[in-house]
């Protein structure tokens, strides 16, 4: 049981008559880096709170470690180490004193030495006695990210830690991410609304989209599928139709015109093949363009939940 | 654990300028007071004594220490609760609205620890304050104004208290008004998890405090039932320890009037705090 760090089955969870979230179900195993992936408001934060004690669920089923929040919160959260949205700390006491308040109620004790170390690894070294009042959001995050450090916990989860970031800001939190998979071999869940973010980092993903699960599996896999939606820009689009429903007969379903561009879900070895086949009958190529169909469902999903 | 949150909380009330503020406010009332009773004390208290001077001699020093301190106690005491409600009422609240709850509540302490915590703090907070009144007051009174006998006026007349009969009573009077401090401080913070703002609990303390007190004086038969059970009515508990006979029994259901108050606030703050969804 032991490998299945985080199981959440069915959970639901309503604020008055809105679902926040209404069927999230996900498994994240020992050492995977998880990518939560959902668009801003599909019940992310929400599902995250639930697994941390913070929100009770009206519904479902968490275990973390192979213990329920009922029965084990407190050995439960003594491995776990999270950042929730922006990490908001005290900020008339210094980044030093608000590890050392964080440390004395985690359940183990921090030495002075072991706080500075975990500064000085999250890049704030030489901070430690600044007010956290005084701290730009950057530096919040990654004082966010020494605190969930701070009891060398099992299992780190990490609400939007990027959120608000400029670029630079957003690299280093990444950076020091990898460096958490890679030196230290922490489970780590990650939440994000941006795709990219989760493909760099993670190794497993779900996606939630208006309180449910939508997806989850390998990002890899999720993400290099083997059908892609292509779009080919030729001269003689109505022609490389019918060449395309001879040779091509199972993807004449999804194929699409649009002025002189053709979209059709294709596999990826087909896509040469059929390059070959227009040019070989004289049809000029202009351009082909592939979108893995993953990538297209999730900005679909984003804009859906933009419109609505 | 417990201890831990605790030793916590005290180093954030330690270190916010606002824990400052009663100190500062108490230090600068009594000096005001001190400053006025110097001044012009002696034509204060013939208000009082020219009423009994057809029957009755004074003689000695009227205006010294001990008199001077009763008179801060019973003008401040109304006072100190928004002092002490300023801090108490932001112990949680506070830290729902900054965002900084959302981290304490992810370590493994229970959330029931954390409340008591707060409460622990609060408590030694309201006992710092009342013990810097008492300091203020006495003390400060008795080396301005010197030693002497009480004079106190009350409802059944005119009580004159020996000079060495008194640091007893003013122990028992600070301690009695502790306990309705404790309650004030008891009712802010079990307010403040009710709310995710740090002004409302302080402002909804007074606003109670305020209602209750107008009940407790209005002449109105229906209030009469209720008038015994609210905390108001015993906050003003701590003169009768300047009464003789000491009214042992007023005194013991005062007592336990606000010690129950305040077990059925901390009850109250527990089971919100523990079912409470942070959402903030």
């Amino acid at each position: 049981m032991e490998d299945k760090i985080i199981q959440v089955k069915h959970l639901a969870k309503k604020f008055g008559t809105f679902d926040a979230v209404k069927d999230v179900s996900f498994t994240v195993y020992k050492g995977d880096v998880f990518g939560f992936l959902g668009p801003n408001g599909a019940g992310k934060s929400t599902t995250i709170r639930c697994m941390l004690s913070l929100i009770k669920p009206d519904a479902g089923h968490i275990q973390l470690f192979g213990k329920t929040l009922d029965t084990h919160r407190s050995q439960i959260l003594a491995r776990t180490g999270c950042i929730i949205e922006k990490p908001d700390f005290y900020k008339y006491l210094s980044a030093f004193t608000n590890l050392s308040l964080s440390s004395r109620i985690s359940g183990g004790s921090t030495s002075r030495k072991e706080i500075m170390e975990i500064l000085d690894f999250v890049g704030l070294a030489g901070r430690e006695k600044h007010l956290v009042g005084g701290f730009s959001h950057g530096m919040k995050q990654r004082l966010g990210i020494a605190q969930a450090l701070l009891h060398n916990p099992d299992l780190i989860v990490l609400d939007e830690p990027t959120t608000g970031l400029d670029p630079q800001g957003i690299i280093e939190i990444r950076n020091l991410i990898l460096r958490l998979r890679d030196q230290q071999q922490k489970t780590i869940l990650l939440s994000s609304h941006l795709l990219s973010e989760i493909e760099i980092i993670a190794n497993r993903m779900v996606i939630i989209n208006k309180g449910e699960s939508v997806v989850e599996g390998e990002v890899s896999t999720l993400l290099n599928s083997e059908e892609m939606v292509v779009s080919i820009e030729v001269d003689k689009p109505l022609e490389a139709q019918i060449l395309i429903s001879t040779h091509f007969s199972h993807v004449l379903p999804s194929v699409k015109i649009a002025q002189d561009t053709l979209t059709m879900n294709i596999k990826k070895a087909e896509i040469a093949s059929l390059n070959q086949l227009l040019t070989s009958q004289g049809i000029s190529v202009f351009a082909i363009q592939s979108k893995r169909k993953l990538e297209d469902y999730f900005i679909n999903m984003i804009n859906e939940h933009a419109l609505s | 654990m417990l201890l831990a949150s605790t030793y916590n909380e005290f180093i954030k009330i330690t270190a916010k300028p606002r824990s400052y503020l009663g100190l500062g406010a108490i230090t600068i009332l009594v000096g005001v007071i001190l400053f006025a009773l110097k001044v012009d004390g002696l034509s204060m208290i013939s208000f009082v004594t020219t009423s009994f001077e057809q029957t009755l001699t004074f003689q000695g020093n009227l205006l010294n220490g001990n008199l001077v301190a009763f008179i801060i106690l019973q003008m401040l005491i109304i006072h100190i609760p928004l002092l002490v409600a300023l801090v108490t009422g932001d112990l949680v609240s506070g830290e729902a609205a900054s965002g900084a709850i959302r981290i304490l509540l992810t370590k493994p302490i229970s959330r029931t620890q954390v409340l008591l915590s707060k409460f622990i703090a609060g408590g030694v907070y309201t006992l710092c304050m009342i013990i810097w009144l008492g300091l203020m007051s006495v003390l400060i009174g008795r080396v301005l104004f010197g030693q002497g006998d009480l004079m106190v006026l009350n409802s059944d007349g005119l009580v004159i208290l020996k000079e060495n009969d008194i640091s007893w009573r003013y122990l028992g009077g600070f301690a009695v008004a502790y306990l309705a401090l404790l309650t004030v401080s008891t009712l802010s913070i079990c307010l403040s998890c009710f709310t995710e703002n740090s002004i409302g609990p302080i402002v909804t303390t007074m606003a109670i405090i305020i209602l209750f007190t107008i009940i407790g004086t209005l002449d109105v038969r229906f209030f009469d039932q209720i008038r015994p059970y609210l905390f108001t009515t015993h906050m003003a508990a701590w003169r009768s320890y300047f009464e003789v006979p000491l009214p042992t029994a007023q005194i013991t259901k005062s007592i336990f009037i606000l010690l129950g108050h305040q077990v059925v606030l901390i009850s109250i703050a527990i089971i919100k705090f523990n079912t409470k969804d942070i959402t903030s």
